[in-house]
């Protein structure tokens, strides 16, 4: 799970990280107050989305003045904000974080992931603050530095100061650094973070350390200990289909293409979609119903498919092991009646009872077309969905 | 003797009473050597009572010491599973299979630090468990779509496991044993751990490896399959299509930093001389072509 921007901050902040005062404001009536509340010469006004690369998009602005905090405030509020990681159809800008001006003496980075390899938490340090990591990466790897941090141990004091040496953080301001680090990592340990990244981390001119951007995210299995998290979720943020399927415990996402897929397992679904694509077309969504296939959930699979205008056609693949085919066949079509299917429906299923599952489909009268294996399968819903001649 | 387990193995089962926990242990009881196999479940509150004529015993250390079980599977809940890993790595188990989904990564990363230099292996957690078909299967994998015979399956995903087995057995090929490692991204063994086993596996002939997007796993078995297996490996990675920052249905099955995409891990799979097919379908009929 994602927070915004001001939300990571208020996080931060509560275990010990510094960062630059700013309120969040959702009217360009608050933002003129908070102009007023922070007081000082210089503001920054920050689109809050779930994307980066936000700057660049002009959803970043400096104000020199209350009035400009005001214009620069109008302008963004309600702008679609396009960036790299957005997409084309941007996002909707609906909350603002006003911030004092920071006095930048250097930008650095400074994130945490967990590592699968060591299966530790990996504090990631560079000097190259304000930059996509990626670029670095890819670059400048030897300016990136890792630890590894012991569970048991937690990040050490010696730990601590050595990375902040390495990149660069002046003599004066190491003992801040160091419990900018500790912070970070009690922060990132304690709401059971799965990534967060201080992009720049600045040195002011007077020497302190602060986080000028934040972006944390937040391990979904550990939420149930998180309520405070929880209520931080913006669901304008998150694609309402996704939202939709979350309500029913389907995983679904979307994509771009034009064939909705329905299958049983997260692996098996993902191989799915590349057959689809390997047979020349491109698969609408991925769509796991999980292990126990009821009715229920593939009438709702069916609806949210559907509800994708794209959507031309429609390839489930099953597997049937302890849910045998034939029960997951009369749930196929009880779901094909009650939507009223009217685009074509290949299904392929293997596993237990597989013949009385396909003699169910073709009992049914519906026009299912059945398929062998999941080459079949995938070309035949290809070849279907090509055959109908352009949508009107 | 197949790998990891076979019919002699004596099984406890954590969380037996629980409604995942109990119907799964009726499955496998029921499978094979099942009967003979799954011999005491552990439930702190239970102790002294039994479950269809299974012994319940209150801790992991007495259902060890009262019936000679040395692993255990886990379907108790999320938020208590990793402290039922911890449990049954105390009392020195020899293998722990975790089948339980959602577990927090945090916990898990608390696990595996107190695992260290212990000698209880951990398969899953998030997985569908390990099957030596026609001798015992541990899990929640369907035992009837397995037979006896000498293919290794290697896999992160369950449905796409049974997928590759039931492939190898419209082409008449039995296993040796099929170990579903999980979704996780922090977890036991991974594949290069299990491609040592089937490597020593004298009942092995040659292995399935089933890879999925995220982290570098499977490029660390190709590496370690092109230095040192002396048996034909076939490959399929599932996500070419999966979008970059997309968590799909797995927790580790996710394209982060540009990294753990499917073509990459592909790339080098095939760099380390290990066939791999872009097709799922054909997974088995690569393997057979290459035995």
């Amino acid at each position: 799970m994602n927070v915004h921007e001001y939300q990571g901050k208020e996080i931060l902040r509560k275990f010990g990280v510094a960062t630059p005062r700013g309120v969040p404001c959702f009217s360009v009536a608050e933002a003129d107050s908070a102009a007023r509340e922070l007081g000082g010469k210089v503001w920054v006004v920050k689109a809050q989305i779930h994307a980066g690369g936000r700057g660049k998009g002009g959803g970043v602005k400096v104000a020199k003045s209350p009035q400009e905090v005001h214009d620069f405030a109008s302008k963004i509020l309600g702008m679609t904000l396009i960036t790299h990681q957005t997409g084309p159809a941007g996002r909707l800008v609906k909350r603002l974080l006003v911030e004092e001006g920071a006095d930048i003496r250097k930008e650095l980075y400074v994130g945490m992931v967990v590592d699968r390899a060591t299966q530790r938490v990996t504090l990631m340090a560079s000097s190259e603050g304000g930059m996509e990591i990626e670029e670095v990466a890819a670059h400048h790897p030897e300016k990136i530095h890792k630890v590894a941090i012991d569970p048991e141990a937690g990040l050490t004091d010696a730990q601590a100061d050595d990375v902040a040496r390495k990149i660069g953080v002046p003599e004066a301001s190491v003992a801040q650094a160091r419990k900018f680090m500790h912070g970070l990592y009690r922060a990132f340990v304690e709401c059971d973070a799965s990534l967060a990244e201080i992009n720049p981390l600045i040195i002011t001119g007077g020497g302190d350390v602060l986080a000028l951007d934040a972006k944390l995210n937040f391990d979904s299995n550990a939420l149930f200990r998180h309520p405070e998290i929880v209520a931080m979720r913006d669901l304008d943020e998150e694609d309402p289909a996704e939202v939709e399927a979350s309500k029913f415990d389907l995983s679904y996402i979307s994509l771009g293409g034009n064939i909705g897929c329905l299958v049983n397992g997260a692996g098996l679904a993902m191989a799915t979609m590349d057959t689809i694509k390997l047979f020349g077309a491109e698969p609408a969504n991925f769509l796991d119903v999980g292990g126990g296939a009821t009715t229920q959930k593939v009438t709702e699979a069916f609806k949210l498919m559907l509800k994708n205008p794209a959507v031309k056609g429609i390839l489930v693949n099953i597997f049937g092991g302890i849910m045998r085919c034939d029960t997951i066949a009369e749930g196929v079509i009880a779901a094909a009646k009650e939507v009223k299917l009217s685009v074509p429906l290949v299904v392929r299923m293997k596993g237990t009872n597989e013949e009385l599952g396909r003699k169910a489909l073709k009992d049914s009268g519906l026009p299912i077309i059945s398929a062998d294996n999941m080459a079949d399968a995938a070309q035949k819903i290809v070849a279907a969905v090509s055959g109908q001649g352009r949508p009107s | 003797m197949s790998i990891l387990i076979g019919k002699n193995t004596r099984v406890m089962t954590q969380g037996i009473t629980g409604k995942t926990g109990a119907f799964h242990t009726r499955l496998c009881r029921d499978y094979a050597n099942g009967k003979a196999c799954f011999v005491a479940g552990v439930n702190p509150s239970k102790a002294g009572e039994n479950f269809e004529g299974i012994p319940i015993y209150g801790t992991v250390r007495d259902a060890k010491e009262q019936t000679g079980a040395t692993v255990s599977v886990i379907y108790v809940p999320p938020p208590f599973a990793a402290s039922a890993i911890d449990e049954a790595v105390d009392a020195d188990l020899d293998l722990v299979i975790c089948i339980t989904e959602g577990v927090p990564v945090r916990d898990m990363i608390a696990t595996r630090n107190r695992m260290r230099g212990k000698k209880t292996v951990l398969v899953g957690p998030n997985c569908p468990g390990v099957i030596t078909p026609d001798e015992i299967k541990i899990g929640i994998m369907p035992g009837h779509i397995h037979k006896k015979g000498r293919i290794g399956v290697v896999s992160r995903s369950g449905t796409l496991t049974y997928e590759a087995v039931g492939q190898l057995m419209d082409l008449d090929l039995g296993q040796s044993t099929c170990v579903g490692i999980g979704g996780d991204p922090v977890n036991g063994l991974k594949h290069v751990d299990v491609m040592r086993l089937f490597n020593d596996d004298p009942q092995t002939d040659a292995v399935i490896m089933v890879g999925e997007i995220g982290g570098d796993d499977e490029e660390t078995c190709a590496r370690w399959i092109k230095a040192y297996m002396k048996k034909p490996v076939v490959g399929f990675i599932a996500g070419v299509t999966a979008p970059p920052g997309k968590r799909m249905g797995h927790a580790g099955a996710i394209i982060s930093g540009g990294k753990g995409t499917a073509n990459e891990k592909l790339a080098v799979m095939e760099e380390c001389g290990i066939k791999v097919t872009r097709n799922p379908a054909e997974m088995a009929t690569l393997l057979k072509s290459v035995l």
